[in-house]
């Protein structure tokens, strides 16, 4: 990749070591505490399925058990495998079942126990992560089956609600030319604390994000591949409150990308800041484990910020993400960091900014299959102008060389797309691919040009406010409204419940593999 | 009442030429697909009232289905001055002149308490009129010296949503919904209007708002006032002031 923005590399440098302290005693609190969701999460990799009459998942019963009698400043695992051992329960749907008519004495357990309910654990976390990645080879022996298909690549999105509707919409979907599908979840899941089960078929502006329906999904989009000759990817969002056990549950059905903010939910769901940063740590153990791109989730502060004022806010979310992703394992490969082209079009050089925004994300993260969103907040309902909008979404995409392009509906806050919006948007695409697709090749911006200054320009701001971030800290800033406009305090918003510090002896069978990647497989 | 009979403009005053595009689902595949594809758009425009059509664009889409965009000449006369419009009941103040208009008429803050409430997590509606940032080049109610602003969020129970603004002392309840899937934007209104009617008279304001709501609907959902798709922080703040801080009226 060609540099045009002749960036200083020292205030790069200082860009990611300010990430890196801002973002250090985030990563010190995750170390040190674990929450109700990362336990679920646990048993959902060691195999634990299904619900209970009312729809609440196993998981979710059996945590609260051992919540409510023994704690879980020791982890679910000891408890639960003791428990499993010293009885004749089948398994642990039958141990859960039983947790939750309050028919276990469950205790932390010692001595020659402990060592006999740790080996049974790992044991079952050992055959759950095995399962994770030999999906990650049967992903690569598709791609190769198949092929890769070219960048950048065209990400669309289907949300009727009913995973069987879904389905063909996704396929057709895949036959115009998406490489990626992406699932948009019911509305409101990620205020959920449980996921729920099976293959559903009712949701508000979305579909649940079920295993069944990752499933039946990903099996749907498989075979369209082999039909298409062409690997096409399945996304959906891992935010929110069941952040672990939606990443455990993509990476046992083979999902390929997964949203995964470390602010988002903080942001735009009022999800409390500690529980979101620890949970999103494991769950990116999780992804980076199973060979899955996260995409993150900054093109959304830019639709209630300024999109020219703001967008420094983008460049530092980018680079906290880059450096919460890379302590969790994570590759600059799966680093899918998100960017919008939401600049009002009234604004003098719009197109110009825009240009320089795309490319000084490229620029500052060579390596990353950067996600690029398209124009929403001034899409007027003219769909003319909206048309020639997300051309130019198009254009900017193209030159600045952006990884992942989602594409635009000339419809976009009018109503969910027509078949006919999702063509015509891809012909869009296509025609700006295929006409200006080698563009960048002679995109050279005028030394000290416009084009350069602005990408300077936000470059230093975004400095600057690394080091306010880093002087105040990550959750000071958070609560005063650095990001996205809206103030979230430490303490407040949803979840803070589940969010438990963990005990000396703390023991997680999942964190002891995927902390230390030789340790199977 | 005078009539004022217009026909769509194209470009020559009645010549009542409009575009409509549409899929149908039909394949346009084989020379005869397509003649039969072309034909029923045609049958369709005729059933619409365009006379003469002219199919000038059709595009198979997959197997099943195309596209197509007509153009045509409609005989229907439009009359103007049948249209009945709802003109807005109050004048458009600047912030200077809400926050007088507050202290002269209550001598305190203007309480609002927003929230999306239901399974409704959008609240990019409720943020654009109530976070300082606001919306359309405008500044949203919290930065109005005289409002006081209570966002509560997303997802937001009904009941606490009647006990919050009864601690906040709230003058008026903003309630934006965006998701409007089975038409759950009227039931949660209805909702509130239904949760707020044991308080009668002493209750507040209900402003309901989004981008799929009929605004001249206010009265049969129970509530006092709705505001569509494009509404801006001033004109929130006005109605507020003409509804709540009318001058002479001490509240």
């Amino acid at each position: 990749m060609q540099t045009r923005l002749n960036l200083d590399p020292v205030l790069v440098r200082e860009a990611r070591a300010l990430a890196a302290r801002a973002g250090q005693p985030i990563v010190d609190m995750a170390r040190t505490h674990t929450t109700v969701s990362i336990e679920r999460a646990v048993l959902r990799l060691a195999g634990l399925q299904g619900a209970d009459g009312d729809g609440m998942p196993w998981v979710n019963r059996l945590v609260d058990a051992v919540r409510d009698t023994v704690g879980l400043e020791h982890g679910v695992a000891l408890p639960a495998w003791e428990a499993l051992l010293a009885s004749d329960f089948a398994d642990l749907a039958a141990l859960a079942e039983a947790a939750a008519h309050g028919k276990v004495a469950f205790r932390a357990p010692a001595g020659g126990d402990a060592a006999a309910a740790r080996a049974a654990a790992s044991a079952s976390l050992a055959a759950g992560i095995g399962r994770i990645d030999s999906n990650r080879t049967q992903r690569q022996r598709l791609i190769g089956e198949t092929a890769e298909p070219p960048k950048p690549w065209i990400y669309l999105i289907v949300a009727t609600g009913d995973i069987y509707e879904d389905i063909p919409q996704a396929q057709a979907a895949a036959r115009e030319g998406a490489d990626i599908i992406a699932v948009i979840r019911s509305t409101g899941q990620s205020l959920l604390d449980y996921v729920p089960e099976g293959a559903t078929r009712e949701g508000y502006a979305g579909t649940y994000a079920t295993q069944e329906n990752f499933r039946l999904m990903r099996a749907a989009l498989d075979d369209v591949s082999r039909e298409l000759g062409r690997y096409v990817r399945l996304t959906n969002y891992a935010s929110g409150l069941c952040m672990p056990e939606i990443a455990a549950l993509a990476g046992l059905e083979r999902l390929d990308m997964m949203l995964n903010d470390c602010m988002y939910g903080i942001i735009f769901r009022d999800i409390n800041p500690r529980r979101t940063f620890i949970d999103q740590r494991f769950s990116r153990q999780i992804h980076a484990r199973a060979g899955i791109i996260i995409n993150t989730g900054e093109d959304n502060y830019l639709t209630t910020a300024d999109a020219v004022d703001a967008a420094h806010t983008v460049v530092v979310s980018q680079l906290l993400n880059e450096y919460f992703a890379k302590e969790a394992g994570l590759t600059d490969g799966q680093l899918g960091l998100g960017h919008a082209f939401e600049i009002n079009p009234q604004v003098p050089d719009s197109f110009l900014l825009e240009l320089a925004h795309a490319q000084l994300v490229r620029e500052l993260f060579p390596d990353a299959p950067l996600k690029y969103m398209p124009p929403t907040k001034h899409m007027t309902g003219n769909v003319f102008a909206g048309y020639l909008l997300d051309a130019f979404f198009n254009l900017c995409g193209v030159m600045t060389d952006q990884s992942i392009l989602l594409i635009g509906m000339m419809t976009e806050g009018i109503h969910t797309p027509f078949l006919a919006d999702r063509d015509l948007a891809l012909e869009n695409v296509r025609y700006v691919r295929d006409a200006a697709g080698r563009l960048g090749e002679s995109f050279v911006p005028a030394p000290g040009g416009f084009i350069q200054r602005r990408g300077h320009e936000v470059l230093g701001e975004s400095v600057a406010l690394l080091r306010r971030i880093s002087a105040e800290g990550l959750l000071t800033a958070i609560a005063d409204g650095t990001f996205g406009i809206t103030k979230r305090p430490a303490d407040g918003g949803r979840g803070l419940d589940g969010v438990i510090a963990r005990a000396d002896g703390y023991f997680n069978p999942a964190s002891d593999i995927l902390e230390n990647p030789g340790a199977i497989g | 009442m005078t009539s004022h009979l217009v026909r769509p403009y194209g470009d020559t005053t009645g010549d009542g030429r409009v575009q409509v595009s549409f899929t149908l689902p039909v394949p346009f595949g084989t020379a005869t697909a397509r003649a039969r594809a072309e034909g029923a758009a045609l049958q369709l425009a005729a059933k619409m009232g365009l006379d003469p059509a002219m199919v000038v664009h059709a595009k198979g889409m997959g197997p099943d289905y195309t596209f197509f965009i007509v153009y045509g000449r409609v005989s229907h006369l439009v009359d103007v001055a049948q249209v009945t419009v709802t003109e807005r009941e109050f004048p458009l103040l600047s912030a200077a002149e809400v926050n007088l208009r507050i202290r002269a008429a209550l001598g305190r803050k203007l309480v609002v308490v927003g929230a999306c409430i239901g399974t409704d997590a959008h609240t990019v509606g409720i943020d654009a009129i109530l976070n300082v940032k606001g919306h359309a080049g405008e500044k949203g109610l919290e930065y109005y010296r005289e409002i006081r602003v209570v966002n509560l969020g997303s997802q937001v129970a009904v009941p606490d949503l009647v006990t919050r603004a009864t601690a906040e002392r709230a003058d008026a309840v903003l309630v934006s919904q965006v998701v409007t899937q089975r038409d759950a934007h009227v039931a949660n209104a209805r909702q509130l209007a239904a949760a707020f009617a044991p308080a009668g008279r002493n209750r507040p304001l209900l402003v309901v708002g989004g981008p799929r709501f009929d605004p001249t609907m206010a009265a049969s959902l129970g509530v006092d006032k709705i505001f569509g798709k494009g509404t801006t922080p001033s004109e929130v703040a006005s109605y507020l002031v003409h509804a709540l801080a009318r001058e002479g009226v001490a509240a």
